[in-house]
């Protein structure tokens, strides 16, 4: 019997899955990258928690939206090159599309090791250099059975989880609070993971054209001058 | 879904022996141990060692700089297309153990680039006795310590010191002159690993690398075979 598909007629049956793909062991690269934090933290943007409060909060609402948008509209079913398209598009900065890829890449190999499936294996041989992370987060959540909402949720966590555990290394920062700060923003990221699988159920009527674009251009100026240097803890 | 599903196309997962165009991959040796041992300058010594008879690629994993890298580079050890650094995220431990993904790229992209290749040695950053490969990274791994580090280290033991697939004890010559007791540190290597093998090197001797020069041709033997 095939136990790895959950049955989708239970309610929450996939609940579990939604916890091994948000987990930060889950071993896909992300613990060598601040999210932009590392920059923020050199130019004294962020010193305590208020100001790692406010950085996340930015970057949720901003590339945060955009990803978790991706993210749920490759899970709802769209096509998932259309969505990496859709991605680049929307990723101005070349360090940054790096980083997005180089995720990707890594995130594929755990996907095809852990929810192993035919959409996996097409989207790595269509870009075996990696697509970008949230599409292919967005197709490993619908082979995990996982519905937009859940993957829209894991990218929008992902992105202020980030950099918040990247804060506790980089400053010291009581990891007491630094997690208390992610709890007090689970409201807002419930929040753009609805909006975030919203826009993806239009997408998929509509094309992809209509997925939120909201960028930062901080964080693109910073994570390429981040880029250049030549010594740093984090990879972005 | 098929949990028995043949994955062959586009990558490789982890430890496959095959790469994805069916051929043998690489022998991958990673190289751990704590902060100054000489990790660095035993994989230079290695290099120089072995590359007229091997073909042979780096990848180090720098805590915070490419020095590691760049120490190979400036020594000419090897052509630059040769060496890769993955960076860590201030965890040198994860990137080889826990989350072995940016290292597996390093690998697979070394081997892309610059292959076929015989062997890659994996250079993870200084760490603590507690830093293990994973074996979905290497094929075998070797802990480097020294003797300035103080001479009761096989005796405190430790995943590295313990399990070991080579116990590397370097700097030798340093020995009389920080106090470090030699047979005491072979007895207690002993002690520790039964009979999993401890090489006493020191580097700037005239092929000061030979012991684990020869480990590694053993092992590439047992690979090939």
């Amino acid at each position: 019997m095939d136990t790895s598909t959950p049955d989708p007629a239970a309610p929450g049956a996939a609940r579990t899955a939604l916890l091994v793909l948000a987990d930060g062991r889950f071993p896909a690269g992300g613990h060598a990258h601040s999210g932009g934090a590392e920059a923020a933290v050199k130019a004294g943007r962020i010193r305590d928690a208020t100001d790692l409060a406010a950085f996340c909060r930015g970057r949720l609402h901003t590339t945060g939206l955009t990803s978790a948008a991706l993210a749920a509209a490759a899970a709802a079913g769209v096509d998932a090159l259309a969505l990496d398209e859709a991605a680049d598009a929307r990723t101005p900065s070349p360090a940054l599309r790096a980083t997005a890829r180089k995720l990707g890449r890594q995130l594929m190999r755990a996907a095809r090791a852990t929810w192993p499936c035919d959409a996996l294996d097409a989207l790595a041989a269509a870009r075996p250099r990696g697509a970008h992370q949230p599409v292919v987060l967005g197709v490993t959540a619908r082979a995990a059975g996982l519905g937009p909402e859940d993957a829209a949720h894991c990218v929008a966590y992902e992105t202020v989880g980030g950099p918040a555990t990247a804060v506790v290394r980089l400053l010291g920062l009581d990891p007491f609070e630094a997690t208390a700060v992610l709890a007090r923003l689970a409201p807002e990221l419930d929040q753009v993971a609805r909006r975030a699988a919203g826009a993806a159920h239009r997408a998929l009527a509509e094309g992809t054209g209509t997925l939120p674009a909201a960028s930062a251009p901080l964080l693109d100026i910073t994570a390429e001058a981040h880029a250049a240097w030549p010594v740093r803890l984090f990879a972005s | 879904m098929h949990l028995d599903h043949s994955h062959d196309s586009a990558m490789a997962v982890s430890a496959d022996a095959a790469r994805p165009d069916g051929t043998k991959r690489a022998l991958r040796i990673g190289l751990g141990g704590p902060v100054g041992s000489g990790k660095t300058a035993t994989v230079a010594a290695l290099c120089r060692a072995l590359r007229e008879e091997l073909s042979i690629a780096v990848v180090t994993n720098d805590i915070y700089t490419r020095e590691d890298a760049e120490f190979l580079l400036r020594n000419a050890v090897l052509p630059p297309e040769r060496i890769q650094a993955v960076e860590t995220g201030a965890c040198p431990h994860t990137a080889i153990r826990d989350d072995i993904s940016a290292n597996l790229e390093a690998v697979e992209d070394l081997e892309d680039a610059v292959g076929p290749l015989d062997l890659i040695l994996v250079e993870s950053g200084g760490d603590n006795l507690t830093a293990t490969f994973s074996k979905g990274l290497v094929d075998a791994q070797v802990f480097v310590i020294d003797v300035a580090g103080g001479d009761d280290i096989p005796r405190k033991g430790g995943p590295g010191v313990t399990t070991a697939d080579l116990l590397v004890v370097n700097k030798t010559d340093l020995a009389p002159y920080v106090g470090s007791d030699l047979g005491r540190m072979a007895r207690d290597a002993k002690a520790q690993r039964g009979e999993l093998p401890v090489a006493f090197t020191s580097l700037t001797a005239e092929n000061g690398v030979k012991p684990v020069a020869d480990w590694v041709r053993t092992q590439l033997a047992a690979w090939s075979a």
